[in-house]
Formats: C-alpha cells, structure tokens, sequence
C-alpha cells in the first residue's frame, strides 16, 4: 500500500476516564475511499475510539494524523471530518433545509477579488445563498428527500430524520464520514435497506466512510475493512471475508457469526485432536501446543448411523476413531435446519439443509479446510466441565483438588457438616455444582509422584523453555491437560503430581447459587 | 347522575371561591366610593383619577422597572448557570442543583433579612457608606428570582439530545456559535417562563422589597415606594386609595389578555404540527 493513500492514522491512541483504560494503544490506518466499520459489544472503545477522530475527545496518549498532519488536539470544528449521530442529533427548531444548511452557512471560503486601484486581495466569505440552495438539494437528492425541504424535524418518521441527518453531514463534503450506530434505532426491514443504500452512498461519494456498529451481519454487508474491537484493544483488522473465514482468536470468531469453539491439542504435523476424535486439518502448528479450533455451523456434515440415542457397540466398533454425536434438538429456519449434536457433554452447532430426527446417531464430519485453528493466549488453566464432589472438593476429570467454597458468595462461611452459609444464614449444598475453573499457569505445582501417594497424575508431554522458566503441558489419564510454568526441570513422559493450593484456584458457579439452596 | 350533579357544583363553587373576589373588586371599580363595600351609584371617574395619582404613578413606574431589570439580570444569570451546571460532572452538577433549590422552599423572611445584614455589614465594616439604594432593591430582586429562572431553564436542558451542542460542533460551529444558534432556540420557551416567572415574583414582592430598598429611581430623594410598600404604607393611615382598584382591575385584564393570546399561540402552533403529520400519514 502506498503511503500517501492513507488518508488517517491513528498510532499508540489510548483513552483513559477516571483510571479506566477505555481505549488502549490502538493503532490503525485508513486508507482513502475506504469503509471502515468499528465491531465489538458495547463497552469496547469503539464509539470512543470515533469521537477521538470527531475530536470531541482528546486522546490520553497517542496521536492522530490527518493527510499526515496532527489534529490530536484540533477542535471538532476545524476537523474536516462529519458526523452521523446515533439518535441524529438534529436541530427541531429548524427545519430539514435549515439543518442541512447548517454547516455551509457558517463556512467561509477565501475569494479572490481585484480592488478599483487593481490590487489583487483574498478575503474569507460566506457562501452565496445561491451556492448553499444547490448544495442543499443536492444533498437532498442523494438521500431522496428532495421534497420535504420545508418540513419540521418533529414531522419526520424516523428512517427521514436518518436521511436529513446523512444529507446534513454529507453535504459538507467532509473527507471523512463518521457513522456511529446510525441505524441502531429503525426497524429491521428499514435498517437493511438502509445498509444497501449507504454502501452505494459510499460507493457514489468516494469518501471515507468509519462506521461503528455492534452489529456483525451490518459490519460484514458493508464494509471494505473490518476492526473487531474488545475492551479496548483491536483484536482483529481485515476483510469481512478474512475475518469471517480466519478469525485471530475464538473471541473474533464468536463475535463474528455463529460458532462451535473447541479446546484441542495438535497431535501430528496437521493433525489436531478435539471432542475425543483426530482430524486432518490445513494449519500448521507445532505438536502438541494446545490451540482454540472454530468450526461453522454450515460446515459440519452429519451422517446417519443409528437412531434412539443407543450407540450400539457395533456402531463404537465400526466408527473407532470418529466424531459420533446424538441428535438433541432441531429447529426448522426456513432455508436450513438447525441442530444442536450432543457428543458427551459437548454441544455442536449444525446447520444442514438434510432432515435428522431427534435422537439419530450420528457420523460428524469436518473437513480439513472447515476447521479453523487459532493460537490460543495461553494465561491460565481454563477447565469448563468442572464439578465439586460430596466432600466439597473440585473434581476436575480424573483429578481431585481442594478449594475454596466460600468465594463463591461473599461474606460466606462453612459449617460443621459441609454446608455452605451465606451472609443472611441460608444454606448451600454444592455437591454436584458445576463449575467453572480458572488456575494461573505459575499456580500449579508439579512434583516427582510418589507411587505410595494418593496424588493427581499426569504425564509430561511437552517442555518449552521460556528463557528463565519452563512450561510443560502435562496430560492426565483421561486426557485432560494443565500446561503449567515451572523453574524445575523434568523430562518428557515424566510421570508427576500436580497439586494447586486452594487458594489459587478460582472457581465461578454455572447457574444461580438460589438452586443450590437447602432448608 | 346524582353523582355528575355533585361533581359540577364542585367545581363551580371551587371556582366561585377563586374568581369571587376578584369579580367584585372589578365591580367596585366603577364607583367612587372610599370605603369598599359602598356603592356611590356607577362611574367611570376612578381611572382618570388613577392616572392623575402621582403617588401610584410613581410607585407604578418604580415597580415595573425593577421587575424588568431583575427578570433580566436574574434570566441571564439563570440561564448561564443552568447551562454550566448541565455539563458539568455529575456529583458537581447535583450539588449545583441542590444548592439553587433550598432558596426556593426557603423563608423569604430569611433571606430579606440576611440580604439586610449582608448590606449593613458591608457598608459599616468595607464600604463605610450607607448602602441601600435601587442597587440593593436589585440585587435582592435578582436573588429570590434567579433559582426559579435555573428550575425553568434546567428540565429543557435535560428534554433537549446532549449530542446537539457536539452537532453543531461537528458541522464547524465554535463553541460559542453552537451556543447561540443550537443551544440558546433550544432552551428558549425555558428561558421565557423563567423571565415571567422573574417578572411577576418581582412584581408583587414586598418583603425582600420593604428590607432592601433605598432612595432613588421616580421617589429621587425619597425612599423607593413599588405599589406593594405603597399600598402597605397607606392602610397604616388611611383605607387603600380608592384608585387602587382600578389599577388591579387593569393589571388583572393585562394578565388575563397575556394568557388568552399564550394559549391560542400554543393552539395554532400545535394545529400546525398536526396538520404536517396528517399529510405525512396520507402520503404514506
């Protein structure tokens, strides 16, 4: 890409209120024509991120570059840049003319004229009304509103006070337009009619478009370029193709249309294990290093192979080695049926256009190019189907820990026989709680295992050495794995214990603690 | 049915009560009678006589030009502090608010009294002069009728979308244009009843009036007389100057007048949204 096509930049950008980090170190830049649209739930810097390029917020770090000029701290009225609002923010007491002439009566253009003695002079002048009356309706044209020029804004439905508000910013002829949720308030029939109308908007101006939405269908009908934004960081910039079809992370790749989101381990070179079954796949990533796998619903194929929900031993025989799941629910969605697959514990997400019944046993296939790998961040232990046993201790797969119940619900104290007493003195049973479980990677303790011992075992299947620490991923018995930062050295295939002090083992209840409640 | 009787004369007496006095004061407006309550036959004679009463000229004079010049000052105060206050932080914002109401619900006794103290102790211990004056009366003025122009011009400001200030803004106003030309129209029916609201507390003021005033304005070397002190100084001595009534009378009709054309403006104006909305639907 060439450098003087960027038409924005934004580099190191961060926005702090109060001691919190809304916008942290965002770096971007634009390029000229393009339609940028912001993605992310709401909370995530996103609109901030937008009012810092309106300027109607100053940036706490970081800079913004225009045409390669800084406007960090140019106000929003000598920006060449317009906003859409996300209520539109009209004017009531003017009317759709008086609005959308709003900013061209307060322009000044430099004209040139000659004085009677011949001398040549520039002076700043207001718009001749001639001028402002054609660029009115122009702009009116392009939104189609040509005749409601005299019209009050309270008489307006919704989908026309959007256009006013579009043609009242366009008519401006900013270099940069930005749209910040601008059609979070129509109704879905007018929203994606507008969606269409905008991008050949966009297509007929030529202008830049920033656009800001926690929509991903509207992000992905729209837009060139795609920022997928959480908390505050980017976590994904490109196409919507690309981010569709590659998501960086398996928060992209669930923000971004509907997704199945497994743990899995790499076993072989392009060989990847998850939901007990090896699949080829077209990544490559090093042996065993434990990564995130997205696979879309549309791209599951099921097969039938048995009915009742009885998984025959002759089916487990024949199938040895494959994804077979059971057919839990279904919903007609007009072009396709919906199906939710149980496999254990495990849900998958199927959309197919073939009729199952509830209860088929079924062959899950994947295929190579359908399953999407992704580098996981590995900071803690995350264990999803945890459970706390009849003697209050976390049973994590075929581990046993002790923990701390009481963090559970604040101010909370065991009794005598187990019991969990909450602050007004109701008591808890948590045997059978499922849990979920989060354990720090330098949190876990790994020693030689003594064979005299009852321990939690495991078997040393990869060391990483980390310049002054090692990280092993140790599996368990019934493949179950903690990766864990050590300062000893062990080797492969070592068998060893794995303890966790209580405290370091942060538990979050699945469900209502009220269900767990006895009298 | 019976019911429905009850009903009506309810109302009826409720509103016999009200405009009952009234009535009759207008009545005892065309007779000349010093006493109220005689009837001398029916004249005209009480308003010309008004007119020639130097006395309730003056005091007439006085009134209106304070309370012009205190709903003024005390809206253009208002007003500013109301739009500060409104972007301001939210604690700072409501301690503003709290601050502006207690003078509302607060004694006018108390404040008249304070705002003498203030005075005496400033002309005695910094000024070392007598203060009192139409300075004084104003000030007073300003104070018991600003925080009613800040309640009138605040819930406006909340009505109106906070983005239309940044709007204007966007589409390269500077602050102060925005202010003008976005945030001033938007706010203005606030603004007007907040300057009403001044002008008619202002008007019938006595106390703050009575604790404050000076020499000065149509009285010139005399202490200021407005028709509330004047009426008060007059019962000491003598029944309140027949003309009196007729005065009442006049200003009672101006308010009437005032509410008749306010509330056909607002008629007309809301006819005119209607029709503009009836258009939309039948091109719909």
């Amino acid at each position: 890409m060439e450098e003087n096509n960027k038409i924005i930049s934004l580099s190191h950008v961060s926005k702090v209120y109060d001691g919190v980090t809304v916008v942290d170190d965002f770096n971007l830049d634009i390029t000229k024509g393009e339609f940028v649209t912001f993605l992310g739930p709401s909370g995530c810097g996103k609109t901030t991120t937008l009012r810092m390029i309106a300027g109607f917020e100053t940036p706490s770090e970081g800079s913004i570059l225009l045409n390669g000029n800084d406007i960090t701290k140019l106000p929003p009225y000598k920006r060449p840049v317009n906003t859409v609002f996300q209520r539109y923010a009209l004017f009531p007491h003017l009317d759709v003319y008086d609005n959308v002439a709003f900013g061209l009566k307060l322009k000044k253009v430099p004209v040139t004229y000659t004085t009677k003695k011949g001398i040549t002079k520039t002076k700043l002048k207001h718009l001749s009304s001639k001028v402002i009356d054609e660029k009115v309706a122009r702009a009116l044209k392009i939104v189609d509103l040509e005749e409601l020029e005299d019209r009050d804004i309270s008489t307006l439905s919704g989908g026309q006070q959007q256009r006013v508000a579009i043609a009242r910013a366009i008519v401006n002829e900013p270099e940069i337009l930005l749209l910040d949720e601008p059609l979070g308030a129509l109704d879905l029939k007018m929203r994606k009619e507008m969606q269409l109308e905008l991008k050949a908007m966009h297509d007929k101006l030529g202008i830049t478009f920033i656009y800001v939405t926690h929509d991903q269908e509207e992000a992905l009908t729209m837009s060139d370029t795609i920022v997928v934004m959480k908390a505050g960081q980017i976590q994904q910039v490109g196409t919507p193709k690309d981010i569709y079809n590659e998501p960086n992370n398996a928060y992209v790749a669930n923000f971004i249309g509907e997704s199945n989101i497994y743990n899995a381990t790499m076993m072989k070179k392009k060989v990847v294990r998850f939901l007990g079954a090896n699949f080829n796949c077209v990544d490559d990533f090093p042996v065993n290093e434990k990564v995130d796998v997205v696979i879309r619903p549309e791209d599951v194929e099921l097969k039938r192979i048995g009915k009742d929900g009885n998984i025959t031993a002759e089916i487990k025989e024949k199938y040895k080695e494959k994804l077979i799941g059971i057919v839990d629910s279904k919903v007609f969605k007009g072009i396709h049926f919906e199906y939710i697959v149980l496999k254990g514990k495990n849900e998958i997400v199927v959309q197919d256009t073939k009729e199952f019944n509830v209860g088929d046993v079924v062959l899950i296939n994947i295929g190579p190019n359908e399953i999407h790998i992704m580098k996981k961040e590995l900071t803690t232990n995350v264990f999803t189907d945890a459970y706390i046993d009849k003697n209050n201790k976390l049973i994590i797969s075929d581990c046993t820990f002790d923990c701390e119940l009481t963090q559970l619900l604040s101010d909370s104290h065991l009794d005598e026989n187990g019991y969990l007493i909450g602050p007004d003195n109701k008591k808890y049973d948590l045997k059978d709680a499922d849990v979920f479980v989060e354990i720090g990677l330098s949190d876990i303790e790994i020693l030689d295992h003594n064979p005299n011992e009852d321990e939690n075992i495991g078997e040393i299947i990869s060391i990483v050495y980390k310049g002054d620490h090692y990280q092993y991923l140790i599996r368990t018995k019934e493949e179950e794995d903690f990766v864990c930062d050590s300062d000893y050295a062990f080797n492969e295939n070592d068998i060893v214990s794995i303890n966790v002090l209580p405290k370091n083992i942060k538990l979050t209840l699945k469900g209502s603690i009220t269900k767990y409640e006895v009298e | 049915m019976v019911k429905k009787i009850f009903g009506q004369i309810y109302i009826w007496l409720i509103l016999i009560i009200m405009y009952l006095p009234i009535l009759i004061l207008m009545a005892f407006s065309f007779t000349d009678a010093v006493y109220v309550g005689q009837w001398n036959g029916f004249t005209f004679d009480l308003y010309p006589a008004l007119f020639q009463n130097k006395e309730i000229m003056i005091a007439l004079g006085n009134t209106i030009i304070i309370a012009i010049t205190s709903a003024l000052v005390s809206t253009l105060l208002g007003t500013s502090g109301a739009i500060g206050a409104f972007y301001l932080k939210k604690g700072f914002r409501k301690s503003v608010d709290l601050v502006t109401q207690i003078p509302i619900v607060n004694a006018e006794i108390v404040m008249a009294l304070s705002l003498t103290i203030l005075f005496v102790f400033l002309g005695q211990y910094i000024f070392h002069a007598q203060l009192f004056s139409f300075w004084t009366l104003l000030i007073g003025h300003v104070v018991l009728s600003l925080p009613f122009v800040y309640i009138s011009v605040k819930p406006k400001l909340q009505q109106m979308d906070p983005s239309l200030y940044e709007a204007a803004l966007d589409l390269g106003a500077t602050p102060k244009t925005a202010i003008r030309k976005v945030l001033i129209p938007e706010i203005l029916p606030g603004i007007l009843s907040g300057f009403l609201l001044a002008i008619t507390l202002s008007l019938d003021d006595f106390i703050i009036t009575a604790f404050t005033r000076g020499t000065g304005l149509l009285n010139g070397e005399a202490n200021i007389e407005t028709l509330s002190t004047l009426i008060q100084a007059t019962i000491k001595k003598r029944p309140v100057p027949a003309e009196m009534r007729a005065l009442t009378t006049i200003i009672f009709l101006a308010v009437v007048v005032a509410v008749v054309c306010v509330s056909l403006y607002r008629y007309y104006q809301g006819k005119h949204k209607k029709t503009h909305a009836q258009e939309r639907m039948s091109k719909l």
